[in-house]
Formats: C-alpha cells, sequence, structure tokens
C-alpha cells in the first residue's frame, strides 16, 4: 500500500471512498445496463432530480431525517415521475420527450419551493443532495456487528444485492422485454410490471446513493457505464460484466484523481467515467469512429481499385490506340488521394503493370477486371429484363452494384437471364471462373 | 411594486418568452432535452472562464457557457452519427459528464480562494432570479432581439428544419449550418437564463411553453406566438407571487402554508406557474385536450350504441314490417353482446329520446324510430353488398366490417355506394335485403359463457 500512501495521506478514508463509491456505482451501473438498451437512460436522469419533493414530503409527515421513511417517500415519487410521463405521452399526446422534461422539471421545483418552506434548518441542502459528500463518508459511521463502518455502507450495499439478485432471478424476462417487448407480452409475463420494478429499483438506487454520492454521480453510473460497455459488446452478459468493471474502475481512478487534484470526488468519478466513454467512442474494435473510418477508407480504396480495374479492361475491349498513362487512369476515377493509392495498390498486388507513360493490366489484373465487368452487365441485363428500366438508366446502378455483386449472384443473375451472351448495349459479357472471394467490397 | 420588483418582472418575462419561441423547436424536433443538456454542459464553461479570468466577470463567464453548452450538443450529435449510442443515452452521457467536470472545476476553484468565490457559481446552480439588476436585464433585452431576429429571418428554414428536415437536405440547404444556428441560439437563450433561475429550471423554461402551445394550434406561426405569450406569463405571475404583489393585490397570501414564512424562491415559482398552464392545457384544450378527446369518444360511443339498438330493433322486426312488433330485451341480448341492464338502460334512453316506444313486453321502434333505423339499415346493407361485389369477401364474413364502420359512413360515401350499387341494377331507394341470415348471433361463444 506504500503507493496508494503516497498518493493520500490517509490511506483507510481512500480505501473506504473506493469501496463505497465502487459498489455506488456498480449497482447503478447494473440497471443502468437496462435503462441504456430500453432506450430510458433519461428516465434515471428525471427520476434523480424528480426524487426532492418525495424525499420532502416524506420529511414533513414524518417529522424526522429517517432513512426508510425518505426511502418511501423517494420511491413514491420516482415511480410517480415514470407514471405521469407515460400518462402525458399515451393519453395527453404530449412527446415523450417533452413529457419527461415537462414532468420531472416541475417536480424538482415543487421540491425547491417544499424544501424552502419546510426545510429550514434541516439538512437537506440541494447541494449537497447534487454533489454529494464523498470525501467525508468516512465520518458517519454506524456499529455493524461490532465493527465501525460509514453509514454509506449500511445503505448501499443491500441495495446493490437487492439490485443483484432481481437480475438473477429476473434474467430471462428481463432479456426478454429489454429487447423485445411483444414478444415478452405474448410469451405471457407482464412487461408493464417489470417495467415499474426497474423504475422501482432505480428510485431505490438513486436515494441509496444521494446523500453520500449525490445525484450527478448516479446520473453519470446509470448511463455511462452502460452505453459504454454496449459500443464494446454485443452479448448482455459481457456488457453488464464491463459496466461494473468500468464501474469500479472510475471509482478507483476517480478518487486517486480527485486526491491528486484536491477536488470534489463524485464529480471526479464521473468525468473519469466520461474518459471511459470516449476512448470506447474512438476505440471500440467494432462500433468505434476509428474501426469504422477504418473499415469507410478500406471499402472507398476497393471500390476505387475496382473502378481503375474495370475502366482498364473497357479500355482493352475497345482496342485504344495509346495506353492510358498513370496520371490519366487516376484522373478517370475522380483523382485525389485515393485514387493514387489505389494505383499504387493495384501495382503492389500485380495485377496492373505500370510505367511512367503507360498503366496496362496483367494477366491476373484482366481476370480480375473481367469479373467486375461481368457483375456490372449481368445487373444492367437483369435491370432490363426485370425492371424495363431504359437502357441508358442502367449504367448508374449496375456502376454502384458491381462492387457487391459477389460469385452466387453472378450465377443466379446468370441463371435469371435467358442469354448471357451480351449486356443490353450489346457489350459482350466476358467470362472466366468465378472470384476467388465471394465479395468484393464490403 | 418596488422598482427592483420591475426590473425582476420585465427580467423574468422576457426570457420566459424568448426561451419559450426557441423552444418550441426543440420539443418540435423531439429534442426538448436539449434545454437540460445545454444548461448542465454550461457549468464546466462558466467554471473554465472564472479560473482563466480570475474574476467573475459576466460576459466572460457566459461566453465560457455557451462554448461549452453548443460542444456538448456537438458531441451528442457527432455520437449519435457514428456510433450505435442513441440519441438519449447521448444526452444523458455529455450531460452528467460535462456537469461532473463543472463540479470538480468549481471544487478547485473553491479551494483555490475560499467559499467566496463559490456563492457566485451557486447562483448559476440554482438561479437567483431575485437579484436581477437593471444591467441584467438589458442584457437579457439585447440577447432577446437578437435570438427574435435570428428566427424571423430563418423561420422558413427553420420550419423545414424542425418537420422535414430530410426535405432540407434534398434542397441543398445546408441543413449542418441551420442547425448549428439553432442550437447556438438556444445556447445563447439558456446560458444568459442561467444566472436568473438555474440549470433544472432553465430546462423546464424551455420545454414548456412550446409543449403547452402545442395544445392549441397546428401552425407554427401562431405556436411560436402562443410560446412567447406562454413563456412571459408564469415569468409575470411568478415573480408577482415572489415578490408578495399577489398577496397584496388579494389580501391574503396564497403561498402561505408551512412553518416559514420565507418568500419563495422565484424560478420555482415561475416553473410551477408554467406547469398550472401546461396542465389546464393538457386537460381544457380544445381538440387534443385531455376533455376534448375523452367527450368526443364518449359522443362516438353513444352514437354507435344508439345506432346499433335501432338496426338490431329493425332488423328483428322485419319479417313483420310495416307493423311495428314489440321486441323483447332478452331477444335483443342474443343479437348483441350487450349486458341486460345495458340493453335495458339504452332502451329506456331511447324512448326518452323518442326514438323507441316501451311496451310491456320489451321495446319497439317509433315512427321516427323507424325512418332512422331504416336509413341505418340502408348504409349497413350497401356497405356489405359493396364488400361482397367490390372487394370479394364471403357474404358471411361482411357482416362484422360493416357492422364496425358503418357509424362512420358519411353522406356523401352512402351516397356513392348508392350510384354504383344503382349502376349495376342494385335498388336505388329501398332498403336492399340483407346478403346473410339475420338471426345469426354474434359472439355466440361469450353468449353461451353467460349461460
Amino acid at each position: 500500500m506504500a503507493w496508494l500512501q503516497s498518493l493520500s495521506p490517509d490511506t483507510e478514508t481512500t480505501l473506504w471512498v473506493m469501496l463505497i463509491g465502487a459498489m455506488t456505482n456498480t449497482a447503478c451501473a447494473l440497471l443502468g445496463c437496462y435503462l441504456v438498451l430500453r432506450r430510458m437512460s433519461l428516465l434515471g436522469d428525471a427520476i434523480s432530480h424528480a426524487v426532492l419533493p418525495g424525499l420532502v414530503v416524506a420529511f414533513i409527515l414524518s417529522g424526522t431525517l429517517n432513512v426508510g421513511y425518505m426511502f418511501l417517500g423517494a420511491l413514491a415519487v420516482g415511480l410517480l415521475t415514470s407514471a405521469l410521463t407515460e400518462t402525458l405521452h399515451r393519453h395527453g399526446g404530449v412527446a415523450e420527450d417533452a413529457a419527461m422534461g415537462v414532468v420531472f422539471t416541475s417536480l424538482f421545483a415543487l421540491g425547491v419551493i417544499l424544501i424552502k418552506r419546510y426545510g429550514s434548518g434541516v439538512d437537506l441542502d440541494p447541494g449537497c443532495v447534487l454533489e454529494g459528500l464523498l470525501e467525508f463518508v468516512d465520518l458517519n459511521r454506524v456499529e455493524v456487528a461490532g465493527h465501525s463502518v460509514p453509514r454509506a455502507l449500511v445503505s448501499i450495499a443491500p441495495v446493490l444485492a437487492l439490485n443483484l439478485l432481481f437480475l438473477v432471478v429476473f434474467w430471462k424476462e428481463l432479456l426478454v422485454s429489454s429487447f423485445d417487448p411483444a414478444l415478452a407480452t405474448t410469451m405471457g409475463f407482464r412487461a408493464g410490471l417489470l417495467h415499474y420494478v426497474l423504475m422501482a429499483l432505480v428510485a431505490l438506487t438513486t436515494v441509496a446513493s444521494f446523500e453520500q454520492v449525490g445525484s450527478i454521480l448516479v446520473i453519470a453510473m446509470l448511463i455511462v457505464p452502460g452505453a459504454t460497455a454496449h459500443l464494446l459488446t454485443d452479448r448482455l452478459r459481457t456488457m453488464l460484466g464491463l459496466a461494473a468493471a468500468i464501474a469500479v474502475a472510475s471509482a478507483v481512478l476517480g478518487q486517486l484523481a480527485a486526491t491528486r487534484w484536491n477536488t470534489n470526488t463524485a464529480g471526479m468519478m464521473s468525468v473519469v467515467a466520461g474518459m471511459f466513454y470516449l476512448a470506447a467512442v474512438c476505440f471500440s474494435p467494432r462500433y468505434g469512429m476509428l474501426s469504422v473510418l477504418v473499415g469507410n477508407f478500406r471499402n472507398a480504396l476497393t471500390i476505387v481499385r475496382e473502378d481503375l480495374l474495370a475502366m482498364l479492361y473497357r479500355l482493352e475491349e475497345l482496342a485504344a490506340e495509346r495506353p492510358l498513362g498513370p496520371r490519366e487512369a487516376i484522373q478517370a476515377v475522380g483523382g485525389g488521394v485515393l485514387a493514387t493509392l489505389g494505383l499504387w495498390s493495384l501495382a503492389r498486388r500485380g495485377e496492373i503493370q505500370r510505367d511512367h507513360s503507360a498503366v496496362r493490366l496483367t494477366e491476373r489484373g484482366r481476370r480480375r477486371a473481367s469479373q467486375i465487368v461481368r457483375s456490372h452487365r449481368l445487373w444492367e441485363a437483369y435491370l432490363v429484363r426485370y425492371l424495363g428500366l431504359p437502357l441508358d438508366h442502367v449504367h448508374e446502378p449496375a456502376a454502384h452494384m458491381e462492387h457487391y455483386i459477389g460469385g452466387r449472384l453472378q450465377e443466379q443473375l446468370a441463371a435469371d437471364l435467358e442469354q448471357t451472351g451480351t449486356d443490353p448495349h450489346g457489350r459482350q459479357i466476358p467470362h472466366g471462373e468465378p472470384p476467388p472471394a465471394s465479395g468484393t467490397a464490403e | 411594486m418596488t422598482f427592483l420588483t420591475w426590473i425582476v418582472l420585465i427580467g423574468t418575462s422576457l426570457l420566459g418568452s424568448v426561451a419559450g419561441v426557441l423552444g418550441c423547436f426543440a420539443v418540435l424536433r423531439r429534442r426538448a432535452l436539449v434545454g437540460d443538456l445545454l444548461s448542465h454542459a454550461a457549468l464546466p464553461g462558466l467554471c473554465l472562464a472564472f479560473l482563466v479570468l480570475g474574476q467573475r466577470h459576466f460576459g466572460g463567464m457566459l461566453f465560457g457557457a455557451f462554448c461549452t453548452g453548443l460542444a456538448g450538443v456537438g458531441l451528442v450529435t457527432l455520437v449519435c452519427r457514428w456510433t450505435r449510442t442513441k440519441e438519449d443515452a447521448a444526452v444523458g452521457i455529455v450531460l452528467s459528464t460535462f456537469f461532473g467536470a463543472g463540479i470538480v472545476l468549481s471544487s478547485v476553484i473553491q479551494n483555490q480562494e475560499g467559499g467566496g468565490a463559490k456563492a457566485g457559481l451557486e447562483s448559476y446552480i440554482y438561479g437567483q432570479a431575485a437579484g436581477m439588476v437593471l444591467q441584467d436585464v438589458l442584457w437579457i433585452a439585447m440577447v432577446s432581439a437578437a435570438a427574435l431576429v435570428v428566427v424571423v429571418l430563418l423561420f422558413k428554414e427553420f420550419k423545414v428544419l424542425s418537420f422535414d428536415p430530410a426535405f432540407a437536405r434534398t434542397q441543398g440547404w445546408p441543413t449542418l449550418a441551420l442547425d448549428l444556428a439553432m442550437m447556438g441560439t438556444l445556447a445563447l437563450v439558456t446560458v444568459t437564463g442561467l444566472p436568473a433561475v438555474g440549470v433544472v429550471l432553465m430546462a423546464a423554461m424551455l420545454i414548456l411553453p412550446g409543449a403547452t402551445a402545442r395544445f392549441w394550434t397546428e401552425r407554427l406561426g401562431p405556436m411560436l406566438v402562443l410560446s412567447g405569450i406562454l413563456g412571459a406569463a408564469p415569468g409575470t405571475i411568478g415573480t408577482l407571487l415572489s415578490a408578495g404583489v399577489v398577496a397584496g393585490w388579494l389580501g391574503f397570501d396564497p403561498l402561505a402554508f408551512g412553518p416559514t414564512a420565507t418568500n419563495l424562491p422565484t424560478g420555482p415559482l415561475i416553473v410551477l406557474s408554467g406547469t398550472a398552464l401546461f396542465l389546464f392545457s393538457v386537460l381544457f384544450a380544445p381538440r387534443r385536450g385531455a376533455v376534448a378527446r375523452l367527450w368526443a369518444a364518449a359522443r362516438l360511443r353513444s352514437t354507435t350504441a344508439r345506432e346499433n339498438l335501432l338496426r338490431t330493433l329493425y332488423e328483428l322486426s322485419e319479417p313483420r314490417l310495416p307493423d311495428r312488433p314489440a321486441i323483447a330485451v332478452e331477444q335483443l341480448l342474443t343479437h348483441r353482446a350487450w349486458r341486460a341492464w345495458q340493453a335495458r338502460w339504452l332502451v329506456r334512453w331511447m324512448s326518452w329520446l323518442g326514438l323507441v316506444e316501451r311496451t310491456p313486453e320489451g321495446a319497439r321502434l317509433s315512427e321516427s324510430g323507424l325512418g332512422k333505423a331504416r336509413g341505418l339499415v340502408r348504409t349497413h346493407r350497401l356497405w356489405e353488398r359493396f364488400l361482397i361485389e367490390r372487394a370479394d369477401i364471403a357474404p358471411d364474413h361482411v357482416d362484422r366490417d360493416a357492422d364496425m364502420i358503418e357509424h362512420l359512413l358519411g353522406r356523401e360515401i352512402v351516397d356513392a355506394l348508392e350510384e354504383r350499387l344503382a349502376a349495376q341494377g342494385g335498388p336505388r331507394d329501398a332498403v336492399p335485403q340483407s346478403p346473410h341470415e339475420i338471426r345469426r348471433t354474434k359472439d355466440e361463444g361469450r353468449m353461451s359463457k353467460d349461460k
């Protein structure tokens, strides 16, 4: 623990903050996965704002700051938020986002007014509700089985356990109703009821986390880990695991960073979680921006390469007097860096031969080019034969499709056409063995 | 009213009005929560500006807030476009992360300078409308004027962008730039309002007027004007309530509840006034309001029940026409899925209307009821024949379809049906023969269950 001590002087406090932060974050992140999948992310945001009047009313009615009453009040208002939003949307004809916005801001306003009137002298400071006092979690302690532990642990541990239990017991139901509510209904369980149970748990988790970690961290943890995990995997089980891992990592790193720069812990944890999301947005292997960009680029390169090959093939067909120069070839497929790169990569693959004055197909390149031209002309013939398109309208769609027609589709097209000797323009459709890979461009 | 109250009144009304107008577009574009996003994402900008400038410089801090707010909206657009994250999650992520960063920065400020500096930032989170001074109002007026000029100049573009962005793109308009202009104006108004009403309540001021106005009109121009008014009204009402002016007028304080008698904060009162207007519209707006819609639904149900009774009575007495025999209620029940009390109540109501005469044996059509029933049966059977002849549906399948639609067929459609069927040699004026057996009861399963 020397390294920890070097970072923060008070190791025990640091560990407690990390532990409680990690537990809170995990409790939120697990539920958050389902919120993200059900496209209800903002309901977490709405509920955590709207519980304010619930807390105050519970205080007014009970006269104490007893945690149990607070839970009940917040639970009631949390469910009310969800129900009111639903009612306004379904029966009032208000768009869902507007309905939610109206409901939670109005309830929040009501809460602020009630606090002003009834909360004087009571420790119901909206500032504390928002930012939390995670740093001081260590100070407020209770005795449990002879050990002195922070009070926050006593409130968050059961909630985390309850959330886990809920996920395990209703695993199948949650899975089906999250991805296909209609199927859930036909299978005979009430997706609506499950929705409200989920809302109740969100409200419960919110309140349990509230006092110590503040609502902004709750909102962040309800959405960010789930959304991050959703970018990284397509399986629910893995998604939940990843979300929990991100939640714990945010707690640990957030606390370290907050100690390092002497600033608000809950805010820092949210920021760290946001950084995780940013990293996933950029570098997720399947859904990240980088891989999408690389994929798009490779696709574009394939298309430009195939356009070059097809063009050279057509020139050979026309028996042009003069071979095309490299610069002309690049200009002919649109020019620019991409075309230059395409020409270069064709030469590297041994599909063309180039010198400073001429570009020619090699035998290998000719075979490949004939496949592309075959796809193009078969598609043209198909469009004329079956869609009845006029002759001057078929080239353009075929120029798009040629990159996506693989061997199987070529065979099918050929089988559907009576004659495959010539295309509608009267040009010969080249034969040759089917291309090695099924699709050419992705 | 004191001069200070006037200042606050003008400021909040102006702010509410211009927020309402711009919020309309957000509501129409299903981006109602963009206000929430903007106001949360403004916080780190405020703090950064403070850290850079080293003092509370009003313009500089607003500029910082404007920048990060707009950056937040831009990030949401970018993330939605490039990844599988949906808009709701993207809004939540940017909102919480930016706000978290704001809290981190404000905590840094607090540790640097002691509590004093924080108090300044606090007012941006919770709002301090009552602390408005003349300079703030002038600033709000300037921003409002600028925002309104943008809306007026780009009215046509914003309109198309709100209702059919794909069309705007096909017209070759710079949709991205227009979107940026719209969101930029929205961001400007939002950060201007933050010191007055705070983060959460600013979001409400952007949504409420637009959502309320939507109930009263279907046209964008009137909707904008209306939401301008519906934004200004809560601003005025809330300020007057908060300043105790209303209490002065009424002679008692309508907000006198609870143990403490402090003045209530203006921001929440403005929002709750707006909520009251919204709820009123949800309930009582003509056509779109809940009461109007329930009323329309009830009227349709009652018309349907009335017409069903008349037609059933007619068809049961058809063999003995032109006599009008009495039909027992029990016999009615074998033909429709009514409960006994419903049928009895229906007969009583219809006899009050003079369409049915009650006899000891049951009910029979009155003269006027017979005339009406003849028309209804005619509509029903014309539609049945149309279905059989034109839609090629089997004669024993048409009754149910016709039963459902007959109440909605207007005079014109019935005339058109008549023309078509008459052209094929159908009867012109009399009630046509039923193409299927009348005695078959509907809902046989249910009837047998009842027994």
